[in-house]
Protein backbone atom coordinates (compact mmCIF):
# COMPACT_ATOMS: atom_id res chain seq x y z
CA UNK A 1 0.00 0.00 0.00
CA UNK A 2 1.35 3.50 -0.96
CA UNK A 3 1.59 6.30 1.17
CA UNK A 4 -1.44 7.86 -0.85
CA UNK A 5 -3.67 4.79 -0.30
CA UNK A 6 -2.86 4.72 3.65
CA UNK A 7 -3.69 8.11 4.27
CA UNK A 8 -7.38 8.37 4.00
CA UNK A 9 -7.46 5.21 6.48
CA UNK A 10 -5.60 6.90 8.73
CA UNK A 11 -7.58 9.88 8.71
CA UNK A 12 -10.76 7.88 9.22
CA UNK A 13 -8.98 5.78 12.45
CA UNK A 14 -8.25 9.14 13.81
CA UNK A 15 -11.83 10.20 13.87
CA UNK A 16 -13.38 7.07 14.86
CA UNK A 17 -10.85 6.73 17.63
CA UNK A 18 -11.71 7.77 21.07
CA UNK A 19 -8.13 8.40 22.15
CA UNK A 20 -5.56 9.53 20.36
CA UNK A 21 -3.89 7.55 17.97
CA UNK A 22 -0.09 6.32 18.62
CA UNK A 23 1.88 5.05 15.15
CA UNK A 24 2.58 2.08 17.37
CA UNK A 25 -1.77 1.26 17.67
CA UNK A 26 -1.33 1.48 13.53
CA UNK A 27 1.45 -0.20 12.98
CA UNK A 28 -0.39 -2.95 14.58
CA UNK A 29 -3.43 -2.36 11.92
CA UNK A 30 -0.93 -2.12 8.95
CA UNK A 31 1.69 -5.49 10.36
CA UNK A 32 3.14 -5.81 6.79
CA UNK A 33 3.79 -1.72 5.91
CA UNK A 34 6.77 -0.06 7.68
CA UNK A 35 6.95 1.97 10.32
CA UNK A 36 8.41 4.25 8.80
CA UNK A 37 5.99 4.59 5.94
CA UNK A 38 2.65 4.95 8.35
CA UNK A 39 5.29 8.15 10.34
CA UNK A 40 5.19 9.41 6.99
CA UNK A 41 1.45 9.16 5.83
CA UNK A 42 0.73 10.27 9.02
CA UNK A 43 2.63 13.77 8.55
CA UNK A 44 1.36 14.03 4.92
CA UNK A 45 -2.07 13.44 6.56
CA UNK A 46 -1.80 15.90 9.13
CA UNK A 47 -0.27 18.79 7.13
CA UNK A 48 -3.06 18.33 4.11
CA UNK A 49 -6.12 18.25 6.34
CA UNK A 50 -4.51 21.44 8.47
CA UNK A 51 -3.92 23.03 5.13
CA UNK A 52 -7.48 23.10 4.16
CA UNK A 53 -8.34 25.15 7.30
CA UNK A 54 -11.63 23.58 7.48
CA UNK A 55 -13.57 23.39 10.78
CA UNK A 56 -11.67 20.45 12.15
CA UNK A 57 -7.87 19.96 12.62
CA UNK A 58 -5.60 17.06 13.35
CA UNK A 59 -3.35 17.30 16.60
CA UNK A 60 -0.25 15.67 18.59
CA UNK A 61 -1.81 15.11 21.82
CA UNK A 62 0.02 12.78 24.34
CA UNK A 63 1.62 10.69 21.84
CA UNK A 64 -0.85 10.45 19.47
CA UNK A 65 -3.37 12.45 16.96
CA UNK A 66 -6.34 13.60 17.64
CA UNK A 67 -9.30 15.13 15.50
CA UNK A 68 -10.52 18.01 17.49
CA UNK A 69 -12.95 20.71 16.50
CA UNK A 70 -10.77 23.92 15.63
CA UNK A 71 -11.21 26.25 19.35
CA UNK A 72 -11.84 29.56 17.18
CA UNK A 73 -15.36 28.29 16.39
CA UNK A 74 -16.38 27.19 20.08
CA UNK A 75 -19.27 29.90 20.40
CA UNK A 76 -21.08 28.12 17.19
CA UNK A 77 -20.62 24.83 18.47
CA UNK A 78 -21.83 25.20 22.03
CA UNK A 79 -24.36 27.20 20.96
CA UNK A 80 -25.53 24.38 18.85
CA UNK A 81 -25.36 21.65 21.43
CA UNK A 82 -26.36 23.63 24.32
CA UNK A 83 -23.56 22.73 26.76
CA UNK A 84 -21.54 25.15 29.17
CA UNK A 85 -18.20 25.11 29.28
CA UNK A 86 -17.29 22.10 31.58
CA UNK A 87 -16.08 22.63 35.18
CA UNK A 88 -12.35 24.33 35.28
CA UNK A 89 -9.60 23.61 37.79
CA UNK A 90 -9.19 26.05 40.95
CA UNK A 91 -6.43 27.78 41.14
CA UNK A 92 -4.84 25.97 43.85
CA UNK A 93 -5.55 22.79 41.73
CA UNK A 94 -3.41 24.89 39.27
CA UNK A 95 -0.80 25.96 41.09
CA UNK A 96 -0.16 22.41 42.59
CA UNK A 97 -0.47 20.83 38.79
CA UNK A 98 2.10 23.12 37.36
CA UNK A 99 3.88 22.59 40.29
CA UNK A 100 3.96 18.72 39.80
CA UNK A 101 4.24 19.24 36.16
CA UNK A 102 8.11 20.72 36.94
CA UNK A 103 9.13 19.16 39.43
CA UNK A 104 7.70 15.46 39.24
CA UNK A 105 8.49 13.05 40.65
CA UNK A 106 7.81 15.20 43.70
CA UNK A 107 6.47 14.67 47.27
CA UNK A 108 3.55 16.55 49.08
CA UNK A 109 6.01 18.02 51.56
CA UNK A 110 8.37 19.45 48.32
CA UNK A 111 4.86 20.74 46.88
CA UNK A 112 4.39 22.50 50.25
CA UNK A 113 8.19 23.98 50.20
CA UNK A 114 7.21 25.72 47.08
CA UNK A 115 3.63 26.59 47.13
CA UNK A 116 4.07 27.94 51.17
CA UNK A 117 0.81 26.42 52.07
CA UNK A 118 -0.63 23.20 52.37
CA UNK A 119 -2.03 21.24 48.88
CA UNK A 120 -3.96 18.38 50.18
CA UNK A 121 -7.36 19.19 48.72
CA UNK A 122 -5.81 20.51 45.75
CA UNK A 123 -3.78 17.09 45.21
CA UNK A 124 -6.94 14.98 46.21
CA UNK A 125 -8.66 16.81 43.08
CA UNK A 126 -6.09 16.14 40.87
CA UNK A 127 -5.81 12.85 42.17
CA UNK A 128 -9.74 12.31 41.24
CA UNK A 129 -9.84 13.99 38.23
CA UNK A 130 -7.08 11.28 36.98
CA UNK A 131 -4.57 14.40 35.87
CA UNK A 132 -1.92 13.25 38.54
CA UNK A 133 -0.92 9.53 39.66
CA UNK A 134 0.88 8.14 42.30
CA UNK A 135 4.75 7.00 40.47
CA UNK A 136 6.49 5.59 43.20
CA UNK A 137 8.21 6.81 46.93
CA UNK A 138 11.07 7.99 47.69
CA UNK A 139 14.00 6.28 49.28
CA UNK A 140 14.13 8.55 52.23
CA UNK A 141 12.99 8.40 55.60
CA UNK A 142 9.32 8.08 56.00
CA UNK A 143 9.21 6.91 52.27
CA UNK A 144 6.36 9.34 50.99
CA UNK A 145 4.78 9.32 47.84
CA UNK A 146 6.01 10.74 44.91
CA UNK A 147 3.62 12.18 42.29
CA UNK A 148 3.77 12.98 38.46
CA UNK A 149 1.57 13.85 35.85
CA UNK A 150 -0.62 11.42 33.58
CA UNK A 151 -1.12 11.01 30.20
CA UNK A 152 -4.60 12.39 30.71
CA UNK A 153 -3.00 15.82 32.36
CA UNK A 154 -1.33 15.90 28.51
CA UNK A 155 -4.77 15.28 26.80
CA UNK A 156 -6.40 17.76 29.12
CA UNK A 157 -3.95 20.41 28.03
CA UNK A 158 -3.91 19.47 25.04
CA UNK A 159 -0.02 18.78 24.59
CA UNK A 160 1.85 16.52 23.01
CA UNK A 161 3.88 15.94 25.86
CA UNK A 162 6.06 17.23 28.94
CA UNK A 163 8.89 19.07 26.85
CA UNK A 164 5.73 21.03 24.77
CA UNK A 165 5.62 22.85 28.16
CA UNK A 166 7.40 26.38 28.30
CA UNK A 167 10.59 25.83 30.41
CA UNK A 168 10.63 27.27 33.74
CA UNK A 169 13.11 29.81 32.99
CA UNK A 170 10.67 31.65 30.78
CA UNK A 171 8.45 31.93 33.41
CA UNK A 172 10.86 33.25 35.64
CA UNK A 173 11.68 36.08 33.64
CA UNK A 174 8.18 36.88 33.89
CA UNK A 175 8.95 36.41 37.98
CA UNK A 176 11.68 39.17 37.81
CA UNK A 177 8.90 41.66 36.39
CA UNK A 178 6.96 41.20 38.98
CA UNK A 179 8.84 44.49 41.17
CA UNK B 1 -9.67 28.34 50.70
CA UNK B 2 -7.30 27.38 54.02
CA UNK B 3 -10.42 27.06 55.63
CA UNK B 4 -11.82 24.54 53.16
CA UNK B 5 -8.59 22.69 53.60
CA UNK B 6 -9.05 22.66 57.65
CA UNK B 7 -12.49 21.71 57.02
CA UNK B 8 -11.77 18.66 55.11
CA UNK B 9 -8.64 17.48 56.84
CA UNK B 10 -10.75 18.09 59.96
CA UNK B 11 -14.03 16.04 58.01
CA UNK B 12 -16.40 17.47 60.95
CA UNK B 13 -18.35 20.32 59.61
CA UNK B 14 -19.72 21.13 63.01
CA UNK B 15 -17.37 22.66 64.83
CA UNK B 16 -17.23 25.68 62.16
CA UNK B 17 -17.80 29.28 63.40
CA UNK B 18 -20.51 30.33 61.85
CA UNK B 19 -19.38 32.61 59.26
CA UNK B 20 -15.88 32.03 57.36
CA UNK B 21 -14.81 34.14 54.64
CA UNK B 22 -12.38 33.26 52.30
CA UNK B 23 -10.13 36.07 51.11
CA UNK B 24 -9.65 35.63 46.96
CA UNK B 25 -6.19 35.49 45.38
CA UNK B 26 -4.44 35.27 48.29
CA UNK B 27 -4.04 31.56 48.73
CA UNK B 28 -1.28 31.61 50.83
CA UNK B 29 1.43 33.93 52.25
CA UNK B 30 3.71 34.00 49.60
CA UNK B 31 0.70 35.16 47.66
CA UNK B 32 0.13 37.87 49.84
CA UNK B 33 3.64 38.67 50.14
CA UNK B 34 3.86 38.99 46.28
CA UNK B 35 0.71 41.56 46.46
CA UNK B 36 1.91 43.91 48.92
CA UNK B 37 5.41 43.69 46.89
CA UNK B 38 3.38 44.67 43.58
CA UNK B 39 1.05 46.81 44.96
CA UNK B 40 3.74 49.23 47.00
CA UNK B 41 5.85 48.79 44.10
CA UNK B 42 8.89 47.38 45.86
CA UNK B 43 11.92 46.14 44.04
CA UNK B 44 11.66 42.68 44.69
CA UNK B 45 15.78 42.18 45.62
CA UNK B 46 15.65 45.08 48.04
CA UNK B 47 12.96 44.28 50.65
CA UNK B 48 11.92 46.74 53.30
CA UNK B 49 11.41 43.77 55.41
CA UNK B 50 10.44 46.56 58.49
CA UNK B 51 7.79 47.70 56.29
CA UNK B 52 6.64 44.72 54.76
CA UNK B 53 6.12 42.68 58.10
CA UNK B 54 4.26 45.44 59.52
CA UNK B 55 1.65 45.18 56.31
CA UNK B 56 1.61 41.80 56.65
CA UNK B 57 1.00 41.84 60.17
CA UNK B 58 -2.15 43.78 59.84
CA UNK B 59 -3.45 41.90 57.08
CA UNK B 60 -3.48 39.02 59.57
CA UNK B 61 -4.86 41.22 62.04
CA UNK B 62 -7.74 41.60 59.64
CA UNK B 63 -8.38 38.33 59.01
CA UNK B 64 -8.60 37.61 62.78
CA UNK B 65 -11.16 40.24 62.98
CA UNK B 66 -13.06 38.79 60.18
CA UNK B 67 -13.48 35.44 61.90
CA UNK B 68 -11.04 33.97 59.10
CA UNK B 69 -9.19 30.67 59.62
CA UNK B 70 -5.44 31.54 60.12
CA UNK B 71 -3.76 28.68 58.99
CA UNK B 72 -0.57 27.27 60.56
CA UNK B 73 1.37 28.46 57.16
CA UNK B 74 0.31 32.31 57.99
CA UNK B 75 1.42 32.15 61.33
CA UNK B 76 5.08 30.55 60.35
CA UNK B 77 5.50 33.50 57.61
CA UNK B 78 5.19 36.07 60.26
CA UNK B 79 7.60 34.71 62.51
CA UNK B 80 9.80 34.21 59.49
CA UNK B 81 9.29 37.82 58.76
CA UNK B 82 9.90 39.24 62.14
CA UNK B 83 12.86 36.29 62.58
CA UNK B 84 14.20 38.62 59.14
CA UNK B 85 13.85 42.03 60.54
CA UNK B 86 16.19 41.00 63.75
CA UNK B 87 18.81 39.60 61.79
CA UNK B 88 18.60 42.97 59.71
CA UNK B 89 19.33 44.83 63.09
CA UNK B 90 22.20 42.78 63.90
CA UNK B 91 25.45 44.62 62.50
CA UNK B 92 27.49 42.25 60.49
CA UNK B 93 30.29 40.33 62.94
CA UNK B 94 33.10 42.27 63.28
CA UNK B 95 35.50 38.87 64.53
CA UNK B 96 34.98 37.15 61.15
CA UNK B 97 37.64 37.56 58.65
CA UNK B 98 36.53 39.58 55.67
CA UNK B 99 36.27 36.63 53.01
CA UNK B 100 34.04 35.29 55.34
CA UNK B 101 31.76 38.49 55.99
CA UNK B 102 31.26 38.71 52.13
CA UNK B 103 29.75 35.06 52.17
CA UNK B 104 27.34 36.28 54.97
CA UNK B 105 24.24 35.97 53.27
CA UNK B 106 21.34 38.92 53.21
CA UNK B 107 19.16 37.35 55.85
CA UNK B 108 16.63 38.35 53.03
CA UNK B 109 17.92 36.05 50.40
CA UNK B 110 16.29 32.85 51.13
CA UNK B 111 12.66 34.42 51.44
CA UNK B 112 13.25 36.13 47.68
CA UNK B 113 14.26 32.86 46.24
CA UNK B 114 11.31 31.53 48.02
CA UNK B 115 9.36 34.53 46.32
CA UNK B 116 10.17 34.38 42.94
CA UNK B 117 9.90 30.30 42.75
CA UNK B 118 6.78 31.15 43.78
CA UNK B 119 5.48 33.44 41.40
CA UNK B 120 7.14 31.03 38.52
CA UNK B 121 4.84 28.28 39.64
CA UNK B 122 2.16 31.02 39.70
CA UNK B 123 2.34 32.09 35.94
CA UNK B 124 2.83 28.09 34.85
CA UNK B 125 -0.83 27.82 36.62
CA UNK B 126 -2.03 30.87 34.42
CA UNK B 127 -0.26 29.16 31.63
CA UNK B 128 -2.27 26.02 32.23
CA UNK B 129 -5.76 27.69 32.90
CA UNK B 130 -5.20 29.21 29.29
CA UNK B 131 -4.49 26.00 27.99
CA UNK B 132 -7.66 24.22 30.08
CA UNK B 133 -9.64 27.26 28.51
CA UNK B 134 -8.54 26.63 24.83
CA UNK B 135 -9.26 22.66 25.20
CA UNK B 136 -12.52 23.53 26.88
CA UNK B 137 -13.02 25.21 23.46
CA UNK B 138 -12.39 22.14 21.50
CA UNK B 139 -15.00 18.54 20.91
CA UNK B 140 -13.06 15.39 19.26
CA UNK B 141 -15.37 13.11 17.48
CA UNK B 142 -17.55 11.25 18.59
CA UNK B 143 -18.43 13.96 20.69
CA UNK B 144 -18.03 13.25 24.12
CA UNK B 145 -21.66 14.92 24.90
CA UNK B 146 -23.41 11.92 22.24
CA UNK B 147 -23.12 10.00 25.27
CA UNK B 148 -25.69 11.14 27.00
CA UNK B 149 -28.25 8.84 25.43
CA UNK B 150 -26.23 5.87 24.61
CA UNK B 151 -25.16 3.26 26.87
CA UNK B 152 -22.19 4.30 28.02
CA UNK B 153 -23.40 5.91 31.26
CA UNK B 154 -22.18 4.70 34.62
CA UNK B 155 -24.84 3.98 36.99
CA UNK B 156 -24.45 6.01 40.37
CA UNK B 157 -23.29 4.07 43.47
CA UNK B 158 -24.84 5.10 47.01
CA UNK B 159 -20.83 6.42 47.32
CA UNK B 160 -21.22 9.14 44.69
CA UNK B 161 -24.71 9.64 45.93
CA UNK B 162 -23.47 10.62 49.45
CA UNK B 163 -20.84 12.06 48.07
CA UNK B 164 -22.63 14.38 46.01
CA UNK B 165 -25.51 15.43 48.70
CA UNK B 166 -22.19 15.92 50.98
CA UNK B 167 -21.29 18.56 48.87
CA UNK B 168 -24.82 20.09 48.79
CA UNK B 169 -24.81 20.26 52.39
CA UNK B 170 -20.81 21.57 52.13
CA UNK B 171 -21.71 24.28 49.55
CA UNK B 172 -24.92 25.32 51.84
CA UNK B 173 -22.94 26.05 55.16
CA UNK B 174 -20.47 28.11 53.13
CA UNK B 175 -22.77 30.02 52.12
CA UNK B 176 -25.64 30.30 55.00
CA UNK B 177 -24.87 30.54 58.00
CA UNK B 178 -28.14 31.23 59.74
CA UNK B 179 -31.42 29.21 59.45
CA UNK B 180 -34.32 30.66 59.39
CA UNK B 181 -36.38 27.47 58.42
CA UNK B 182 -38.77 26.84 60.92
CA UNK B 183 -41.68 25.08 59.13
CA UNK B 184 -41.62 21.76 58.76
CA UNK B 185 -41.32 20.07 55.35
CA UNK B 186 -42.77 16.39 55.36
CA UNK B 187 -41.14 13.83 52.84
CA UNK B 188 -44.76 13.36 51.27
CA UNK B 189 -44.68 17.40 50.47
CA UNK B 190 -41.28 17.33 49.43
CA UNK B 191 -42.28 14.14 47.20
CA UNK B 192 -45.01 15.92 45.62
CA UNK B 193 -42.80 19.01 45.07
CA UNK B 194 -40.37 17.49 43.18
CA UNK B 195 -42.93 15.26 41.12
CA UNK B 196 -43.81 18.61 40.13
CA UNK B 197 -40.60 20.04 38.86
CA UNK B 198 -40.03 16.70 36.95
CA UNK B 199 -42.92 17.57 34.98
CA UNK B 200 -41.72 20.56 33.57
CA UNK B 201 -38.24 19.10 33.09
CA UNK B 202 -37.25 15.99 32.08
CA UNK B 203 -33.68 15.88 33.84
CA UNK B 204 -32.37 17.87 36.34
CA UNK B 205 -28.64 18.35 37.62
CA UNK B 206 -28.24 17.03 41.33
CA UNK B 207 -27.34 20.20 42.85
CA UNK B 208 -30.11 21.85 41.84
CA UNK B 209 -32.65 19.81 43.07
CA UNK B 210 -31.28 21.11 46.43
CA UNK B 211 -31.59 25.30 45.20
CA UNK B 212 -34.79 26.05 47.38
CA UNK B 213 -33.65 23.81 50.41
CA UNK B 214 -33.78 26.76 53.37
CA UNK B 215 -32.21 24.58 56.02
CA UNK B 216 -29.90 21.44 56.72
CA UNK B 217 -33.06 19.65 57.60
CA UNK B 218 -34.82 20.66 54.37
CA UNK B 219 -31.76 19.20 52.38
CA UNK B 220 -31.97 15.93 54.57
CA UNK B 221 -35.83 15.62 53.47
CA UNK B 222 -35.04 16.49 50.21
CA UNK B 223 -32.33 14.08 50.38
CA UNK B 224 -34.55 11.22 51.15
CA UNK B 225 -37.64 12.25 48.96
CA UNK B 226 -34.99 11.64 45.98
CA UNK B 227 -34.55 8.35 47.30
CA UNK B 228 -37.76 7.18 47.63
CA UNK B 229 -38.79 8.24 44.27
CA UNK B 230 -35.34 6.16 43.11
CA UNK B 231 -36.66 3.11 44.88
CA UNK B 232 -39.91 3.44 43.30
CA UNK B 233 -38.13 3.76 39.74
CA UNK B 234 -39.57 7.12 39.31
CA UNK B 235 -36.60 8.39 38.50
CA UNK B 236 -33.17 7.36 37.39
CA UNK B 237 -29.87 8.88 38.41
CA UNK B 238 -27.06 8.99 35.75
CA UNK B 239 -23.52 10.23 35.67
CA UNK B 240 -21.46 10.76 32.52
CA UNK B 241 -18.38 10.22 34.25
CA UNK B 242 -16.90 9.23 36.92
CA UNK B 243 -16.87 11.93 39.76
CA UNK B 244 -19.05 13.89 37.03
CA UNK B 245 -22.21 15.87 37.97
CA UNK B 246 -25.01 13.39 38.62
CA UNK B 247 -28.73 14.25 37.03
CA UNK B 248 -31.66 13.19 37.85
CA UNK B 249 -33.87 11.67 34.86
CA UNK B 250 -37.86 10.95 34.86
CA UNK B 251 -38.36 7.22 34.14
CA UNK B 252 -40.63 7.75 30.91
CA UNK B 253 -42.28 4.86 30.64
CA UNK B 254 -43.59 4.76 33.89
CA UNK B 255 -44.78 8.55 33.76
CA UNK B 256 -46.90 7.47 30.71
CA UNK B 257 -48.64 4.82 32.18
CA UNK B 258 -50.12 6.15 35.32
Amino acid sequence: MDIEELQPILEAIIYAADDPVRPEQLKEVFPQESYDKIEMALQALVRDFNARRGGMWIREIAGGFRMTTRPEHHEHVRAYLKTKPGAKLSLAALETLAVIAYKQPVTLAEILAIRGKKSTTALHTLLERKLVVILGRKAVVGRPILYGTSKEFLVHFGLKDLSELPTLEEFAQMAGEVS
Amino acid sequence: MDGTEDRDTNGSLQDEPALTIRLEGFEGPLDLLLHLIKREEIDIWNIPIAHITEQYLSYIQMMQDLNINVAGEWLLMAATLIYIKSRMLLPADPVLATSEQEQQEDPRKELVYQLLEHQKFKNAAQMLYTREEVENAVWSSPPQDALEDGQEVIAVSLFDLLQAFHEVVKRFEAQAGIEFDQEEVTIEQKLTELRRLLVVHDSLAFSSFFATAASRRHLIVTFLALLEMVRLREVVLRQKKAFGEITINRQKPLEETP
